[in-house]
């Protein structure tokens, strides 16, 4: 087996899976605590960071995984 | 360091994890294992447990030729300087690496890649001979898994005192991955990892400083606060400081930070510590490995916004005012705690986890690079040069794993053993700093200079090592010394560091000088591929100018002097 061969998987694929699932779950905590605000809000709470952030994550996640996507040749 | 461990034994923890955030962590850990058990198959050859079968582009070798440097300590201890002595830190980022990376991609590059050398050790036995080459080895092995260690512990200890996490757990789980995980595929598998860190911790620290802007009321904003609530003190100026050692928090003066920072400690980390050098010569070919530091310094450059404002920042917006060790007592929160309280100002559950995730990124990068670099050194320059010369490939393959087990079981053992005696830390950092100045004399000198001989290389090594050492020493035993060292009995440590390296450079480089001229030196025709003038270096005329290294380093040296005269 070669690295860059057919069927290797890229660093930059890894990374999309890894930023998309961050995503998910960030963004998914940031919508929960809209309805239920947590006790000891962080300072900037009403910015809702942890949404916008999460979204961030998973749009940066998404293009790595779609481009690096394997695929069979 | 024994406060930081009087707080991590008394303190309550700074912050607490979420589900979530545990989550993000354990996510974290599954995936750098993963990506392991992944390149396990790709890694058969030496040359691919060794240097990623030479096959890295450039983008993926100049992310982890800057992720190898971030360590979690350089995330938490720069912020913590910043916060310290303001935007002087800086200069660590800039002065302090910039020029030195674009040195090795477009002067010194060429000579190691096409010499094929596996290490920098390896260089110097091309280029000076066997002593030489077992002197750097010996020292580098012992100081990598020295410093190894210290950064285990380190951070060990910061875990224990910002989420209250057990020593024994803390070295135990991070040091065990990484072993893992560099044992399965080798530098490949530590390239890979790292550039994932290096997203991480962007992605993790960064939003401390979109935030920070945001209640500080931007740059203009952060600086009136901080002249509002630290008056007299000057705390936003690269430059205008650094006219003598008193007008300045740092005791230092421009001189030491250009000739001691910028150009010895600089160049001696980037051009010749070889758990960078390790990440570029990875490079597939000639033209990747040049712009590898070249990309690597843009993100260095940038690197200041997540580390270095955070710290401003803090000046600008933490209620409290922290303290330095020494003064630390109950309640009060150190410089060091300068990150984990800016986490904790602005990032609830998830971001949290992300923020710690990217600290503990950070550790792994840089023990990894440890490791890694501490295996093949210890294999091609140590067991096969002076062991067992003669092995088949696989075998030395074989070796190489049980070497990276081996750098982690010595890493964890330096750990406690400074546990025990935490003055060790200090010595081991200035022992660390003994080596690189000199080592760069000797490497420059026989890159650019033909006539230098084995004898004046050896030679040079060993008495620029020594010279620092002594310097050390007499600092040590008569502090009134320092006034001979740094030229001013008002220099602080800093400053003492910065002239130390200076003088130890231009002891070696003149032993070597002398040494050279009064032995013989070796034919041109044992040169070729190792110096300035017996080497061809293959000509990137037919290039368009934009993929060209030499552009781009030209490009990064325009925004790095516009950047320094921005913040003068």
């Amino acid at each position: 087996m070669h690295m860059h061969g057919p069927g290797f998987i890229s660093i930059w694929f890894f990374i999309g899976v890894l930023l998309s699932a961050y995503g998910v779950l960030i963004t998914v905590t940031g919508f929960y605590e809209l309805g239920s605000p947590p006790a000891n809000p962080p300072v900037l709470f009403n910015l809702h960071a942890t949404i916008w952030w999460g979204m961030v994550l998973l749009a940066i996640g998404l293009v790595y995984f779609i481009r690096f996507l394997p695929r069979k040749k | 360091m024994p406060s930081l461990v009087a707080a991590a034994i008394s303190s309550e923890k700074l912050l607490s994890l979420s589900p979530v955030d545990l989550l993000v962590i354990v996510l974290y850990f599954v995936m750098v294992l993963g990506i392991g058990f992944y390149l396990k198959r790709y890694t058969k050859t030496g040359e691919d447990f060794f240097l990623a079968g030479r096959d890295m582009s450039a983008w993926i070798a100049g992310l982890s030729f800057v992720a190898a440097n971030l360590g979690s300590l350089e995330l938490m201890g720069w912020a913590a300087s910043a916060y310290q002595y303001g935007i002087l830190a800086t200069h660590w980022y800039w002065i302090g690496a910039i020029p030195a990376m674009l040195f090795l991609g477009v002067v010194m590059m060429p000579f190691y890649y096409i010499s094929r050398t596996h290490s920098v050790p390896g260089y110097l036995q091309l280029r000076y001979g066997e002593p030489a080459r077992a002197l750097s080895a010996i020292s580098f092995g012992l100081m990598t898994v020295l410093m190894s260690g210290i950064n285990m512990f380190s951070m060990a200890l910061v875990m224990k005192i910002i989420l209250g996490w057990d020593i024994n757990f803390s070295i135990w789980v991070s040091s065990i991955t990484v072993a893992a995980y560099v044992f399965l595929g080798g530098l490949l598998s530590a390239i890979f990892n790292e550039v994932l860190q290096f997203f991480l911790i962007w992605l993790g620290a960064i939003i401390i400083s979109v935030l920070g802007l945001v209640e500080a009321g931007g740059w203009s904003g952060m600086v009136h606060r901080i002249h509002e609530r630290w008056p007299g003190q000057d705390y936003t100026h690269l430059w205008s400081g650094l006219g003598s050692f008193t007008a300045n928090p740092m005791g230092i003066n421009w001189a030491g930070i250009v000739l001691g920072l910028g150009f010895v400690i600089s160049f001696g980390y980037w051009t010749t510590d070889f758990l960078v050098v390790q990440r570029v010569l990875s490079a597939r070919d000639l033209r990747s490995a040049k712009m590898a530091p070249i990309i690597g310094s843009i993100f260095k450059m940038a690197l200041p916004f997540i580390v270095i404002l955070p710290g401003l920042l803090a000046l600008a917006v933490l209620p409290e005012k922290l303290v330095g060790e020494s003064q630390a007592g109950a309640g009060a929160h150190t410089y060091n705690e300068v990150l984990p309280l800016m986490l904790a100002r602005y990032c609830g559950p998830g971001l949290l986890g992300l923020g710690i995730t990217a600290l503990i990124a950070g550790f792994m990068s840089g023990m990894a690079g440890n490791v890694s670099a501490f295996a093949t050194v210890w294999t091609y320059d140590i067991y096969r040069a002076f062991m067992r010369r003669d092995a088949s490939d696989s075998h030395y393959v074989s070796v190489g794993r049980w070497c990276t087990v081996l750098g982690v079981l010595v890493s964890i053992g330096t750990a406690y053993l400074v546990m025990q005696f935490l003055s060790i830390m200090d010595y081991v950092q200035a022992l660390f700093s003994f080596f690189i100045a000199p080592l760069f004399g000797t490497v420059i000198l026989g890159m650019l200079w033909k006539r230098a001989t084995p004898a004046g290389g050896f030679w040079g090594l060993l008495t620029g090592t020594l010279a620092s050492i002594g310097m050390f020493a007499w600092v040590k035993g008569d502090p009134s010394a320092l006034r001979y060292i740094a030229l001013s009995p008002h220099a602080k440590d800093m400053a003492e560091n910065m002239y130390r390296a200076l003088w130890s450079w231009i002891i070696c480089v003149i032993v070597t000088v002398v040494v050279s001229l009064a032995t013989k030196p070796k034919p041109e025709s044992q040169l070729a591929g190792l110096v300035y003038g017996a080497t061809e270096i293959p000509s990137e005329g037919h290039l368009p100018l934009f993929k060209r290294p030499l552009f781009w380093a030209c490009v990064v040296i325009v925004i790095f002097f516009v950047l320094n005269i921005i913040f003068w």
